[in-house]
C-alpha cells in the first residue's frame, strides 16, 4: 500500500486490479499543466525567439500549450516577451488583472526580467516591479530550449501546485519520480537497438 | 556646387549668420534664432537651393553655454533631392531654465516637421511658436522634465504604475548586481523613483 500523502507522484498504478487511483489536486494540476491556453504580449525582438519556439521546429505544441488566446479572460499564461516600457506599464498590469485565475506569468528574456540595458527613465526594470511573475527566461534573446525549459518549469511549479512567484526548483523527471512504470512487475522489457535489428520486435 | 548655399546665406542674412563651418562638402551655419523661419522658408522656396526634405530635427544640451543664453541648439538637417546637396542649420536658444528656449515652428515650409519638433519639444523643451499640435509624442502627459537635458538624473523614473512593494511581492525585487559597484549598470533603481514629480522643474 502505498502512502498517498507521502508520495510524490501524480498517480499510482495498481497492477493486479488495472486500474489507477489519485489525488484529485494531482489531477487538476495535471490537466492544467497540460492545456495552458497563452496570451503573448510581445513588445520587442524577443518576438522573433518567441515565433521560433512556437513554430514546427521547436514546437511549443508538444507541450500542450500550442493555443494562443488573444483574449486575457480565456488565456492562462501570459507571456511577457520584450521590454516593457514606463508608458505600456497601466496595458501590462490591465491584461494581468482581466485574466482569470489561474493564471501564470512567463517573463520571456532580459528585458522582462530586469530591465537588461535599458537602465533609464523609460523602461520598468522587470515586470515584477508591477505583477507577479513565476519563470524568468534568462538571455538576449533566450534560445528556444531556454524557453522549452522555463515553460518545462512552469508545467512543474503547476504540477506541484506551488503559487509562489518567482521561485523556481529543480526539474524532477517524471518518468523516475513515478513508480510502478519502470519498476513493476510489468515494467515493459527494453527495446534494444540490436532486437530491432535482428527483426525479432514486432 | 561647394559652399554655394552657405554664400548664398550670408549674401541674403549678412550679419544674421553667425557662423559657418565647412568641410568636405559638410555644410553647417548658425542663424539667429528669430530668423529662423525666414531662412528656412529661404531654403526651401529658391530656385537655386530647393531643399525639399528636412532630414532631421533635433537638440543637444550645452549646459556650459547656458549663461550666453545659448544653452540648447536645436540642429536641422537638410537634403535637396532635386540639386543633391546638404545643408546643417543651428541656432541656439534658452538659458539654464529654459527661458527663451523657443523658435518658429517649421510645419508650413515642411509638413514633415511636425512630428519632429514634437520629439524635440518632449525630449529637450524646446518649445515651438506656432505648432499646430505641441504635445509629448513619446512619453506620457504626466511626465514631468525633459529627460535628454544633461540635468535630467540618469536614473530617475517616473512611473505610471506604482511598483509593487517587497511585501506584496513576497520575494527580494533587488536584482543581484552583475557587475561590482564600481563598473556597469547600477541595479538599484526602485529606491530612486522621486517622490515627488512636481518638484522636478528644470534648475
Amino acid at each position: 500500500m502505498i502512502d498517498l500523502a507521502t508520495t510524490p507522484t501524480s498517480a499510482v498504478i495498481d497492477h493486479d486490479a488495472g486500474f489507477a487511483t489519485t489525488r484529485f489536486d494531482a489531477l487538476l494540476h495535471w490537466a492544467q499543466k497540460y492545456s495552458l491556453f497563452q496570451y503573448p504580449f510581445v513588445t520587442a525582438c524577443c518576438g522573433m525567439e518567441f515565433m521560433s519556439t512556437m513554430s514546427p521546429r521547436f514546437d511549443l505544441a508538444r507541450f500542450g500549450a500550442e493555443a494562443p488566446r488573444f483574449s486575457p479572460r480565456q488565456s492562462d499564461v501570459l507571456w511577457v516577451v520584450g521590454t516593457i516600457s514606463q508608458r505600456q506599464a497601466p496595458t501590462l498590469r490591465r491584461i494581468y488583472e482581466q485574466m482569470m485565475d489561474p493564471k501564470w506569468v512567463i517573463a520571456f528574456g532580459t528585458c522582462a526580467s530586469s530591465g537588461g540595458f535599458y537602465d533609464n527613465y523609460a523602461t520598468v526594470p522587470g515586470i515584477d516591479k508591477i505583477i507577479r511573475c513565476d519563470i524568468y527566461v534568462p538571455g538576449c534573446p533566450p534560445r528556444p530550449e531556454a524557453v522549452l525549459d522555463g515553460l518545462m518549469l512552469l508545467q512543474d511549479k503547476i504540477a506541484r501546485g506551488d503559487r509562489t512567484a518567482g521561485v523556481v526548483k529543480p526539474r524532477v523527471d517524471p518518468v523516475t519520480a513515478l513508480p510502478g512504470l519502470r519498476d513493476g512487475p510489468d515494467a515493459p522489457a527494453e527495446v534494444t537497438v540490436e532486437g530491432v535489428l535482428d527483426g525479432d520486435a514486432p | 556646387m561647394s559652399k554655394l548655399a552657405l554664400d548664398m546665406l550670408r549674401t541674403r542674412f549678412g550679419a544674421d549668420i553667425l557662423e559657418t563651418h565647412d568641410a568636405h562638402g559638410d555644410e553647417t551655419a548658425v542663424v539667429t534664432p528669430s530668423l529662423w523661419k525666414d531662412v528656412c522658408q529661404y531654403l526651401r522656396t529658391d530656385p537655386a537651393l530647393d531643399f525639399d526634405m528636412l532630414v532631421d530635427l533635433c537638440a543637444v544640451d550645452y549646459p556650459a553655454r547656458a549663461g550666453a543664453g545659448q544653452r540648447l541648439e536645436v540642429v536641422l538637417h537638410l537634403y535637396s533631392i532635386k540639386k543633391r546637396h546638404r545643408l546643417r542649420l543651428k541656432a541656439r536658444v534658452g538659458d539654464a531654465t529654459l527661458l527663451g528656449a523657443d523658435v518658429d515652428s517649421l510645419c508650413d515650409v515642411w509638413p514633415g516637421a511636425n512630428w519632429f519638433e514634437r520629439e524635440v519639444y518632449d525630449m529637450s523643451g524646446v518649445t515651438f511658436r506656432g505648432h499646430p499640435d505641441l504635445r509629448r509624442i513619446l512619453l506620457y502627459p504626466e511626465f514631468v522634465g525633459h529627460p535628454l537635458l544633461k540635468d535630467y538624473p540618469a536614473q530617475r523614473t517616473q512611473p505610471l504604475v506604482d511598483y509593487r512593494s517587497e511585501a506584496e511581492a513576497g520575494v527580494p525585487l533587488e536584482k543581484l548586481a552583475p557587475f561590482h559597484d564600481d563598473e556597469g549598470m547600477p541595479f538599484d533603481r526602485r529606491g530612486l523613483v522621486h517622490p515627488d514629480p512636481t518638484s522636478l522643474e528644470p534648475s
